[in-house]
């Protein structure tokens, strides 16, 4: 009897590990809830890095070294930073509306952090795979106004509710740009066998179908389709240059001026998890999700292989690079232990490379890995972004997204359906026209 | 509706009472920028009258640096009172120093030999371009380009070593004295300056690279903060913003002292007279300024530093009046001497405070974003205009 009942959620457990679907769609609540706690804590690694990351390559960039002091290269500092903001007293200001002022940086983070349920890290590696999943993630990342607008307001005062009235009209009015360019990339899904889906790991399958990454298809039409979504992504996450919310030179802090502490610290959390949920959801919508690169040029079981071998590569050669650098920290006792603890970490990173070498393993991470690296540049873009441009004033924000990104956007939008509904017509006259064009090139060059 | 700038300059209470009321009670917001603000670039509060975003006017409240330096030279000797003066314009102290030295050294009828001379101009153009790189810094970084800020101070750096080496000390040089200088130039020097020369024209070019052409710098800029010359005139606004709006003023070439005659250069107008202006302004500026640096340092003579000047300096009883170009504008000094070892009186007309006045005019109907360029862009120092 009683083995019976532990055989019988052995099996429940294992049931899942041999089927091809994601737990939410398999409703297994077991392996959902260790997805939601997986994509959890990996959200906020990611975030944790991505801290580390935006210093130490922001400053690299800026003729600087950053954070040096905390752990070897400044590696603990996102811990430091962390310890410090939740040893910190908690401020109201008496003149704040307690229970809104409360509020306002959860219902940011709830949304930062419920896109991830759709999130396709790979075939079935998401929490679930809704047949609604590019609506759900728009839906739910656009609630987060919400919260950065009671944020403004509860904290009555002048300068959070300027930076809050200027993201709500800012992130209302770049959702439109963006919705316009995920439908024209909806449209293409539309030109498979299957027909055209709105589910995230739908997406992802139609583009591996049809044999191009959407950013290709139609070309020019789904790269324009994918600045739109890059620009107004970057405009939806409040991030440079967009980042008028928050603009340090004029609104102190924007939004979050009067939170300190761990609240202040939610408000930073969500931002990063935002940006990386919109980065998802341009990888998953152009840039081929999971798939890895030229999976048509380069097939057949070696390239499978050889590709199959990057994550782990990767991961050794990060551990490389702690240790080139732990053999670069001065010779000198006080830097002893960062020495070996750079050396330590790097031995674990090798160590983490040398288990996704594992044949098993191997094949099981490959999606992650490649989803990831595509989300890890944007993440990079993003950086070299704030490193780069001078911030837009507001009216010219207004102006881009109004004037330049909607228009082009809905452009684009008829040009795409006039095209989804002609292809033979792109194929005969367009296709013809770039392939002479680049035979061209060729023979000038 | 009434264009803000049509109406007459400060008095709020006239503009805010000409609001419409016929519609939705909009009220104005007031808000208080400052003293405490990253970008009012020191301790200046700006009280601004908002409708949304849109300036309806501006007040400065200036004094939170206020330290009394001109009541401070009164009880001063002539001499002691030098190192003060640098403590004005703290990003451009070398400036402030030849000025005021100029001023006692016209009213005690003497002048500093021409070796002095030289190593002064050199040393005050490379303060100039230290104070345009300062300035260029901290507005980009205003406008929310941060980078430009790390490159320019990587360069100042250098300026920095060439004085401290000159005089031991980095910001408050004290560098001259009345009559010439303390220090003959160390070993090197010359070699020091011409690599300094060498070292930032590329630097200059990667400044230009990252804005010059930037689009968001451009819309940011072009239209942003718009003087009129007749106004800066009005206004008794000087240096690189009456230059942008095409008003081709330089005390350097209008009056010249020192030896600035016998160099050649040229200076740098703009058409429009708004931010951007003022940004190519001072950028052709800096390079003007390697220019007169170049021709300074391969002409450099021989001779004495210091003129014949009595140990105990006691003008004889009257009144002076000399300016220099600073950085900033025109900084002049006033002296009335009785005829005692301490000035009766000094009076400095510093080019921020005189400046800070067209603030109301040039942001009246602007956005707040726009406040914040325009603060950047006249190039301020608290500590000149508080004094």
């Amino acid at each position: 009897m009683n083995s019976s009942l532990l055989q019988s959620i052995v099996d429940y457990v294992q049931s899942y590990l041999s089927s091809n679907q994601t737990p939410g769609v398999a409703g297994n609540w077991f392996w959902a809830t260790v997805y939601v706690l997986l994509v959890f804590a990996g959200v906020s690694v990611g975030v944790i890095c991505m801290n580390w990351l935006e210093r130490k390559i922001l400053a690299h960039m800026q003729v600087r070294l950053g954070p040096m002091r905390v752990g070897p290269h400044g590696l603990l500092q996102p811990i430091a930073d962390a310890l410090k903001l939740l040893l910190k007293e908690d401020i109201i200001p008496a003149e704040a509306d307690a229970l809104v002022f409360w509020i306002a940086p959860f219902i940011v983070d709830l949304a930062a952090f419920t896109v991830f349920i759709v999130v396709p890290f790979g075939p079935a590696h998401a929490v679930t795979d809704m047949n609604i999943g590019i609506l759900f993630m728009l839906g739910v990342s656009s609630l987060s106004v919400l919260g950065i607008v009671t944020a403004g307001w509860a904290s009555n005062s002048h300068y959070p509710l300027i930076g809050a009235l200027r993201s709500s009209a800012q992130m209302v009015s770049y959702e439109v740009a963006m919705g316009l360019a995920v439908v024209s990339a909806i449209m293409m899904t539309s030109l498979s066998a299957e027909g055209g889906t709105l589910s995230m790991i739908g997406i992802v399958q139609r583009q591996q179908e049809q044999q191009v990454w959407f950013v290709f298809k139609f070309f020019p039409l789904g790269l324009v389709a994918f600045a739109i979504f890059a620009i107004a992504m970057i405009a939806e996450t409040n991030r440079a240059p967009f980042d008028l919310p928050e603009a340090e030179s004029e609104l102190t802090a924007g939004f979050h001026t009067e939170y300190s502490g761990f609240r202040w610290s939610l408000f930073f959390l969500a931002e990063y998890a935002a940006m990386m949920a919109v980065s998802s959801i341009a990888v998953t919508l152009w840039l081929g999700g999971w798939l890895r690169p030229f999976p048509n040029a380069l097939h057949g079981a070696t390239w499978d292989l050889i590709f199959s071998f990057f994550p782990g590569l990767t991961f050794l050669f990060l551990g490389g690079l702690c240790f080139f650098n732990a053999s670069r920290m001065p010779k000198h006792p006080f830097f002893k232990i960062q020495t070996m603890g750079l050396a330590a970490f790097g031995a674990v990173l090798g160590l983490i490379g040398l288990v996704l070498f594992v044949p098993g393993i191997r094949e099981r991470v490959q999606d992650i890995f490649w989803f990831t690296a595509k989300v890890a540049a944007f993440m990079y873009l993003y950086i070299w972004y704030r490193g780069t441009f001078p911030r837009y004033r507001f009216d010219q924000l207004m102006k881009v997204g109004w004037k330049v990104l909607l228009p082009t956007g809905l452009a684009l939008l008829i040009l795409t359906a006039v095209v989804a509904m002609r292809t033979e017509v792109w194929a005969e006259v367009v296709v013809p026209m770039w392939l002479g064009f680049a035979d061209l090139l060729r023979r000038i060059f | 509706m009434t264009d803000p700038k049509t109406l007459s300059p400060p008095s709020l209470e006239t503009h805010v009472a000409a609001r419409d009321e016929t519609f939705l009670d909009t009220n104005e917001l007031v808000i208080n920028m400052g003293p405490q603000h990253p970008a009012t670039h020191g301790v200046l509060r700006v009280i601004l009258r908002l409708d949304g975003e849109k300036v309806l006017g501006l007040e400065c409240v200036i004094g939170y640096l206020h330290r009394g330096v001109e009541k401070i030279a009164e009880n001063r000797t002539y001499a002691m009172f030098n190192p003060y003066v640098d403590r004005m314009d703290y990003v451009a102290a070398v400036s402030n120093g030849l000025g005021y030295c100029e001023a006692v050294e016209k009213l005690l009828n003497v002048e500093a030999p021409p070796r002095a001379q030289y190593i002064r101009v050199i040393l005050t153009e490379l303060n100039r371009i230290a104070s345009h790189q300062l300035w260029l810094g901290t507005h980009a970084l205003d406008i929310g380009a941060i980078t430009p800020l790390f490159y320019t101070f990587r360069d100042r750096e250098e300026i920095l070593k060439i004085f401290e080496k000159y005089c031991g000390a980095r910001l408050t040089t004290h560098a001259f004295r009345i009559g010439g200088l303390q220090y003959e130039a160390y070993d090197g020097f010359e070699q020091d300056v011409k690599n300094f020369v060498k070292f930032v024209k590329p630097k200059i070019d990667e400044y230009e690279e990252l804005l010059t052409t930037n689009r968001i710098w451009l819309e940011r800029t072009k239209g942003v903060g718009v003087i009129s010359g007749r106004d800066c005139i009005a206004l008794g606004v000087t240096g690189p913003v009456l230059r942008a709006s095409g008003v081709k003023w330089d005390i350097r070439k209008a009056q010249p002292y020192a030896n600035y005659k016998n160099f050649d250069f040229e200076i740098p107008t703009g058409l429009n007279g708004d931010t951007y202006d003022r940004y190519l302004v001072r950028m052709v500026e800096m390079r003007q300024a390697l220019r007169i640096i170049e021709q300074a340092v391969e002409g450099i003579p021989e001779g004495p530093i210091m003129a014949k000047v009595p140990k105990v300096i006691k003008p004889p009883v009257g009144e002076i009046y000399h300016s220099i170009e600073a950085p900033k504008g025109e900084l002049g000094y006033f002296i009335v001497s009785d005829g005692s070892t301490q000035p009766y009186r000094v009076r400095v007309r510093p080019p921020s405070f005189v400046n800070l006045q067209a603030l109301d005019l040039m942001c009246r109907g602007q956005l707040v974003a726009d406040v914040i360029a325009v603060i950047g862009t006249l190039d301020i120092v608290l500590g000149e205009v508080d004094r």
